[in-house]
């Protein structure tokens, strides 16, 4: 640990007994060393897992209703993936998940009073968190829950909330159900919602640890982080994909695969010229894998361009194979070859002197094959009975 | 004509006489002294300073041509003894001199030319110790074979030099011993001219499919039988033309056919080796096809003209047909050490550099040059006391 921490650190040790059986199946240490995992994450320093600590014991914890518009279900998917912290702990331990259409337990009139319920109980204070996109077309009927159009629904809901947060591209931007002719009017949540600022993670589905990193921060420090002027976290949308590339070195180069399969393709060059969208693409994918299981665990990783999921105008709307609009640096117009012609070629000097050399012997052996029919001529003329006598 | 075949076949040789400083020599001995002028930058500023051999090329026309195809140029000595001293086919003995003299200078300057494509050249005395031997090599039995053979073609030839300078009782010495080197003279290039077909076998992949077979060293000897007979009639021919003796097409005649032979089977050798190992389609647009059917057409012309009996006996035919298998040697040797190799992490190039080639046609010119100083000074032609002779002078005379 760097040298700076230990004076942060010291300040807020003294109260860790208290953690002791706070979360269930986790000992202090484990969950102090969950809690410094968040705070890099969040790009924070170390110390601050001890504040994250705090604030995931602190007891109510903090309410979030989760709403589902037209989604596919991949972002509550995506979130059962998580294991630092593990679903259970999240929902159980460090917020209180008092609706989920996937999840919850209840559901018909049981659900809906309950959402009510957790709504009235913590007017102002609660998280709402929606994934999916809001249809708009035919009066919003194209969605609705207990006898409410979504519209309606998010409205209500977003009325009491502390903060809105829109989870994956479709309540983001609209995602692939507003791509095309649209027929249902999706739109982002952001487009419903304009009193109040809302917080998007989008991506498909989008790393859970951005989300999960998004809602520790607003329980530890009771306000959002730094967002862009699309609402997305910095922390987690502030660069390029482009920019932390494992492949970038090779797009610096000039080595880029053509097809799959290829030589570039299995040396591992840059993808850009299969239409990988990197370079028009803000998301932290390069630098967190997804799953758990290490490096290079994201589309591009394993081989397959980004197609800019997360990306309004991008992602479902350009083709796959499509190049991506450079940001940043573009390349030239011609790059060095794969391979270095190595050795020196034929010179204009040299294939001369080869060509003369081939034309005088030609030459020369006209002009002898010339004089030796003539002898032969001559030859069988003096002796015109050579052959017969043989 | 049966009486003039026997007395050619009497041993007697002597010298052309002339003047020595003829165009031609003098044309040679410019050439030559281009060459040793590159040569001299060689060896002061190393190879790299006048060749393009590279790291993927280390073989250049240093080797390809003054090597690989420089022997196959003197193996006129090796099938006129084969045919003369071993199959006792006494009519070609008055071949046998000049031919033997052309496989001296052949590879007296083969060797010469290793000597300047070798990197640590004064080193080049290990090849004959034994503890720096690698027995297995290939490159060792024709580094041996070759320096070995030098040696006898110059025992070979010392007759000629002894009845010149009258060393009468050295020579009856020497022609005791002949037969083991004439033995020895047939037997090296047997072994080492195949052995040149072995050493690409070595490189594996790297070497077209059209190229690359396990019968490399069979193509290799024939094609030296092949120009050894092709460089025989072509010296024969050009040298009763340009120093108006008559020419010999009798002898010429038979071993047309047997070059026509040894042309025709090797074309269906090669055939039958690509269909065997299955590369039949390489040679129709595959890479370097070009080159293949180059080699083929020429080999395969060059066979055909000489079919009929009439073109046999014929000296434009004999020279065009003897040109076009040269010609089909040179490519088939430069095939398969230059033109169908690859190297294999590339991609590499490699054209030969001026300079290179300057030298290439320098030691080419000093052989032709070196010949016709020596038929001018030495007994290496047969006299001519024939009829035919007889009859040209006489003619000749009329018309003078």
């Amino acid at each position: 640990m760097p040298d700076g921490q230990v004076v942060n650190d010291a300040e807020h040790i003294g109260d860790l007994e208290s953690y002791e059986n706070a979360l269930a199946g986790l000992n202090r240490r484990d969950f102090l060393a969950y809690c410094t995992g968040v705070a890099a994450t969040l790009g924070l320093e170390p110390g601050f897992g001890v504040s994250i600590a705090n604030a995931a014991v602190a007891a109510p914890r903090p309410t979030v209703i989760w709403l589902s518009g037209q989604a596919c279900t991949g972002c509550t998917e995506t979130l059962l993936r998580t294991n630092h912290p593990t679903l259970e702990t999240l929902i159980l331990d460090t917020i209180s998940l008092d609706y989920n259409e996937t999840l919850m337990t209840g559901s018909g009139h049981q659900a809906e009073n309950w959402k009510q319920q957790a709504m009235k109980a913590n007017w102002g204070k609660y998280l709402m968190v929606t994934d999916g996109s809001v249809p708009t077309g035919a009066g919003g009927n194209y969605c609705r829950v207990a006898g409410k159009t979504y519209i309606e629904a998010v409205k209500d809901c977003a009325a009491g909330a502390a903060a809105v947060i829109s989870i994956g591209s479709c309540s983001s931007w609209g995602g692939w159900v507003s791509t095309g002719v649209n027929p249902t009017g999706a739109k982002g949540l952001n487009e419903i919602i304009t009193d109040k600022p809302v917080v998007t993670i989008p991506g498909c589905p989008p790393n859970p640890y951005n989300f999960l990193s998004l809602v520790l921060h607003f329980v530890t420090f009771g306000k959002l982080p730094a967002l862009d002027d699309k609402m997305r976290p910095k922390f987690a949308y502030g660069r390029l994909i482009h920019e932390n590339c494992e492949r970038r070195p090779h797009f610096d180069a000039g080595r880029f695969a053509m097809e799959f399969g290829d030589y570039g393709h299995r040396q591992g060059y840059c993808l850009y010229k299969l239409g990988c969208k990197g370079p028009e693409t803000y998301h932290n994918c390069p630098s967190i894998g997804f799953n758990d299981v290490g490096q290079g665990t994201w589309p591009v990783g394993t081989g397959h361009p980004c197609f800019g999921c997360s990306e309004k105008g991008v992602g479902f709307t350009k083709s796959i194979h499509e190049l991506a609009t450079l940001k940043s640096v573009a390349p030239p117009n011609t790059y060095p070859a794969v391979a270095t012609e190595k050795g020196q070629g034929m010179t204009p000097g040299a294939a001369a002197v080869v060509a003369g050399i081939a034309g005088a012997a030609i030459g020369a052996g006209a002009v002898i094959a010339g004089r030796l029919g003539k002898q032969d001529a001559n030859a069988e003329r003096d002796a015109p009975t050579d052959s017969d006598a043989k | 004509m049966a009486m003039s075949l026997r007395q050619q076949n009497l041993h007697e040789h002597q010298p052309l006489g002339g003047r020595i400083f003829t165009l031609p020599l003098v044309v040679c001995i410019l050439l030559v002294l281009a060459a040793v002028y590159v040569l001299a930058q060689r060896y002061a500023f190393g190879i790299g300073y006048v060749a393009n051999i590279n790291d993927g090329y280390p073989w250049g026309i240093w080797v390809a041509v003054d090597v690989v195809i420089g022997s196959a140029f003197g193996c006129a000595g090796y099938v006129m003894a084969a045919l003369c001293y071993i199959l006792n086919k006494g009519e070609y003995h008055p071949l046998v001199r000049p031919a033997v003299l052309a496989s001296l200078f052949g590879y007296g300057l083969a060797g010469i030319a290793v000597l300047t494509d070798l990197g640590r050249y004064w080193h080049f005395y290990h090849l004959m110790m034994p503890w720096y031997a690698q027995p297995n090599s290939v490159m060792l039995e024709v580094g041996l074979c070759v320096a070995t053979y030098t040696i006898v073609l110059t025992v070979e030839f010392a007759p000629a030099l002894l009845e010149r300078f009258g060393l009468e009782d050295l020579r009856a010495k020497v022609n005791k011993l002949l037969w083991l080197f004439i033995a020895l003279g047939v037997l090296l290039p047997t072994m080492h001219q195949s052995s040149l077909g072995t050493m690409m076998v070595i490189v594996g992949h790297k070497l077209s499919p059209l190229w690359q077979t396990q019968l490399l060293p069979v193509f290799f000897l024939m094609s030296a039988i092949l120009m050894g007979f092709a460089i025989v009639i072509w010296e024969a021919v050009l040298a009763a033309l340009s120093f108006k003796r008559p020419q010999e097409t009798p002898v010429l005649k038979k071993l047309a056919y047997l070059m026509a032979v040894t042309a025709l089977a090797f074309v269906a050798l090669r055939f039958v080796d690509l269909a065997v190992r299955g590369q039949l389609g390489v040679a129709f647009g595959g890479p370097k096809a070009s080159w293949f059917w180059l080699e083929t057409l020429a080999m395969l012309g060059g066979g055909l003209i000489l079919l009929p009996p009439r073109n046999r006996g014929r000296t434009r035919s004999l020279f065009i047909a003897a040109s076009l298998l040269l010609v089909a040697g040179i490519l088939y040797r430069l095939n398969v050490y230059l033109i169908g190799y690859t190297p294999a992490i590339g991609p590499w190039s490699y054209f030969p550099s001026v300079k290179e080639i300057l030298v290439t046609v320098g030691i080419f010119a000093l052989e032709v040059g070196l010949y016709l100083i020596f038929v001018k000074t030495l007994p290496v032609l047969h006299a001519v006391h024939s009829p035919a002779h007889a009859t040209l002078s006489a003619s000749s005379a009329k018309h003078g």
